[in-house]
Formats: C-alpha cells, structure tokens, sequence
C-alpha cells in the first residue's frame, strides 16, 4: 500500500507500549519485537481552546490531536461526537451524590461512542489506502462500521457471535454490506478477524490491524468531558470496560489536556465498571494481580463480553495509578441501574450503561468513590439496542378500556 | 511423532519466507514452538518471553482454543491439529 502521500495528521510515528520500539506509520498494529500494542506518537502544534472551539460541533473540533488529516471533515464520515453532557442531581440525590455528570454517547449516530473511534479508524484507513472497512463486534462496532462505510461509499465487512441482540443484528444489516454472523463467542469472532485480517491486505479491521488509529477516537470523549466542563478535569470517572481500550484512552486524553495546558493538572480517579459475567479485569484488581486471566463471558452485558481483554493490563495500571479501582455487578444489578438512570435522568442505557450505573453505586456505598467529589459516569450506548434485558420489568401500569369508569378504577388517578 | 500446522502472523511471516502457514513436529505446544525454531531460526524468541512463558501479548490457539484455558505450553498438539499464534488485540 502507498503510505508517501499519507496524511495522519499530527501523528509521527507508531511506538510499542511495552518495550518502546519505533516504526513508522502505516497498516501495523502489533511490534515486531514483543506483539505488543502500538500506540500513535504525535507531534502537536497550535492547538489551542479557541482553535477547538472555532471547530464543527463533532469531534473534528480535536482533529489537531488525532490521527487524521487536516481536511478530515470534507469526506463523507457520520460527524459523531460533541454528545450531551447531563447535570444528573436527580440520580446524584438517589446515590447521596453531590455533583454528578452523565457523558451521554448514546446521542451518536449509530447510537453508541463506537461510531468516534470508527470515524477516526475511516480517516486513517482511507490514508493508508484500505478499500474495505470491517471489523469484529459485540455489537455496536458492528452498528458504527455498517454505517460509516455506507456513508463513505465503501464495502464494509462485519462479523458478530450468532448469538447477539437482535435489535444489534438488525441495526447493523439495515446499512447492507457484508455481514456475517459467527457461531462462536467474541473472543471467536475476534480470533476469525485476525486470521481473514492476515490474508485480506486492503481490508481495515477496524479494531484489529487499524487498532492505533481506531482506539484514538475514544479520546475524543475525554476533551469533550473537559471541555464541556469549562476546561476542568472532573476529580472522578466511572468508564465501562470490555477491551479497556476507552477507559485507557480517556486517561490518554486527560494527559494531553494537562500537557498542552489547556486544562488545570490536579489529581483524578478513574474507576473501570464490569458485568460480574465477564469481569477478568474486575478479578485482577480485585486480587492484586497485574496480568488479567482470561475468562469465557456469561452476561446479558453482551457489549462488554470480552473474555481476553487486550487492554485489561493498561487498565489496571491507570486505575492503580490514579487511586480508583475496578468494580463489577450482577446482571439483576445490570438492569436494576438502566432503571434508576431512566427513571431519575431520563436516559435509557443499553446494558453497558447499567453496568456503569450499577458499579456507580456500589462504589458509593463501599466508599471507594467520593460521594462529594465531582463525578462523571460514561452512557456509552442506547437502550433500544437492548430491549430484552429490560422487558420483562419495563412494562406499562395499567390495561383499561377506553372509559372514564376503567381509569377511575385501576386506581392511577 | 505429529504433524500439526500452524498459522503465522504477518508480523513473523518474515522468519517464514513470507509463509502463512507452516507444518510443524511435536505432542505439545512447547515441543512444536522449538520445531518451529529449529526451522525458523529466531521465531522462538518473538512467541516466548525470556523465562520461557507465552508473550502478554500473543494469543495462542490449538485447535478454537486459546490454550490459556488449557494446558498452556504443555497443551496436547495431536497430528493434524491446526494452531494459531495471533497478536492479543480485541475491542469490539
Ligand atoms: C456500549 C459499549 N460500551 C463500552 C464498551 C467497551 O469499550 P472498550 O472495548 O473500549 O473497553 C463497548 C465495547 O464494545 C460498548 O459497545
Ligand atoms: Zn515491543
């Protein structure tokens, strides 16, 4: 693939987490020395709070700080990002909360955060001269993938377990491409996706051999969290983990604000939340331990079971590092939080949302989070994608008929 | 002795000749990783860390299992089994 005329932006290079390595920027994702992750080293210059906020209100406004090319908005892309920042004093006030935020990334357009790291992973893949973006999913990537190759008019490539929501199966066919359902679990999935990825060379495995790029979006919800805060850090976070990538690249992003000192350094936790079902990094944290054992998932938080978390280590190292923790919750728990965030914010979260609302509280009432303390918690995705786990307790008041008589008796007035 | 093959990733295909996929000698994952090397001169190094363990970051499959739920590097590799060494990367 041609790279020479490749624009990324202020990216420079592609350095290995682990052991440091340099390579130059192109299709890589795992160092030839020790297969650890690549992460985009950048060079960044004239960025600065007035230059971001005479940006697009979509995360374009950052795209001084990613790995795209200046022009990025002039290609067809879905523009996500810039998503509400919510006052939740109702949920804060049922948590014994004092100020808490509720970053809402179900308003994207595929409806979950999925569709900023796609669009950073099309910009990249477009440069480096990928024909066909694809990808691996437990669902929502599937959703932002379908969709942004529609929109680009290029050929997606999507595969899911056979086993996902079908609301997720539905909302990702509906944009057509190709899309295969596999018998297996994500971790299956993901293992197929690496092995087609070693033999299809142009087609962009969004989170697989275009990972640098791809998981650079997620800190797009980082400077949007500050920004829309008045250019402050929040003093805790509570991210939900599958992959750890997100809550990895939301410290990313907090660092750079800091370093370019377009936000004040003071201290903040961040706290990972995991379905109990699928909670190796949860375990890690739990017991001490600094390598995560995988586990097979078994939850109805189906976006966040992945049983081999790739960036599981990462995790525990920023968690530890800024004095949070890792906490994890039951399903019943799961959908007990998609309840209390709709019924005290009118926010109706997919199943990763009611884990994070979940482990919020758990984490209130075990004091490892501040009750006082400014809070952030992540809506990474939208309810509707996941109506079963709620349909069953989601039901109306009331059957009657249309009579004045039939109201007054079932007792609702 | 068993035959088994094995599926090499784009970033060590450079100590294969550029091939894919390879045949290898072994009962174990252990014993096929140093047939791997006696051919491949090197290729050890890349799988295994300096004490002899799986890389973090490398998953590998015998058969569809990752055999960190089986018997790691002492994992039965019977003839004709089919084994996968791919970098850790997952998030989807
Ligand atoms: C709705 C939702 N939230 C959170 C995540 C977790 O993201 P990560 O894999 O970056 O930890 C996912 C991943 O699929 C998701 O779909
Ligand atoms: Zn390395």
């Amino acid at each position: 693939m041609a790279l020479d005329a490749a624009d990324l932006g202020p990216a420079t290079s592609l350095s290995c987490r682990e052991c440091g390595e340099s390579y130059e920027l192109g299709p890589r994702y795992a160092c030839e020395q020790c297969f650890g992750p690549l992460e985009i080293a950048y060079d960044f210059t004239g960025v600065t709070r007035a230059s971001i906020e005479a940006g697009p209100r979509n995360i374009w406004r950052y795209r001084g700080l990613l790995p795209v090319p200046s022009n990025v908005q002039d290609t067809p892309n879905t523009e996500p990002g810039f998503t509400r920042l919510v006052r939740a004093d109702h949920l804060a006030e049922a948590l014994g909360m004092q100020r808490l935020w509720v970053k809402d990334d179900s308003g994207n357009p595929t409806h979950s955060f999925k569709d900023r790291v796609v669009a950073v992973a099309l910009a990249a893949a477009r440069e480096l001269g990928f024909k066909v973006l694809a990808c691996p999913s437990t669902g929502n990537l599937a959703n932002a993938v379908a969709a942004a190759a529609a929109r680009a008019g290029i050929r997606s490539a999507v595969f899911v377990p056979a086993d996902l929501e079908q609301q997720k199966i539905i909302t990702t066919a509906v944009y057509g491409g190709t899309f295969v359902t596999v018998r297996g679990n994500y971790d299956d999935v993901n293992r197929l996706a690496s092995e087609i990825a070693g033999e299809q060379e142009d087609w962009a495995f969004v989170n697989v051999n275009v990972r640098p790029y791809y998981a650079e979006g997620s800190k797009t919800l980082g400077y949007e969290i500050a920004e829309q805060l008045g250019w402050r850090l929040p003093d805790q976070i509570v991210v939900p983990v599958a992959s750890g990538s997100q809550l990895t690249k939301i410290d990313k992003a907090f660092q750079e604000l800091i370093k370019l000192g377009l936000v004040e350094d003071k201290p903040y936790k961040v706290f990972g939340a995991q379905a109990t079902g699928c909670s190796p990094v949860a375990a890690a944290f739990k017991n001490g331990h600094d390598v995560v054992r995988p586990v097979k998932p078994d939850t109805i938080a189906k976006s966040l079971a992945i049983g081999n978390p790739a960036d599981g280590p990462y995790v525990l190292d920023v968690v530890r590092r800024t004095g949070g923790a890792v906490e994890d919750v039951t399903d019943a728990e799961v959908v007990e939080g998609i309840r209390l965030l709709a019924g005290t914010e009118g926010i109706f979260a997919e199943t990763a949302g009611g884990v994070t609302v979940g482990c919020l509280r758990k984490l209130v009432s075990s004091g490892a989070l501040d009750p006082e303390a400014e809070t952030v918690i992540i809506n990474s995705g939208d309810g509707l994608k996941t109506l079963d786990a709620v349909a069953p307790v989601a039901t109306p008041s009331a059957e009657i008929d249309p009579t004045l008589e039939d109201f007054r008796a079932s007792g609702l007035a | 002795m068993s035959t088994v093959s094995v599926r090499i990733p784009t970033i060590l295909r450079t100590y294969t000749g550029g091939e894919s996929e390879v045949k290898a000698e072994g009962a174990t994952l252990r014993e096929v990783i140093t047939d791997l090397d006696a051919n491949y001169n090197g290729i050890a190094a890349r799988i295994l860390d300096d004490s002899g363990k799986i890389r973090r970051f490398v998953n590998v499959y015998v058969g569809e299992e990752d055999v960190r739920f089986a018997d790691g590097l002492d994992t039965p590799t019977p003839a004709g089994t089919q084994i996968s060494i791919i970098p850790a990367v997952a998030g989807g």
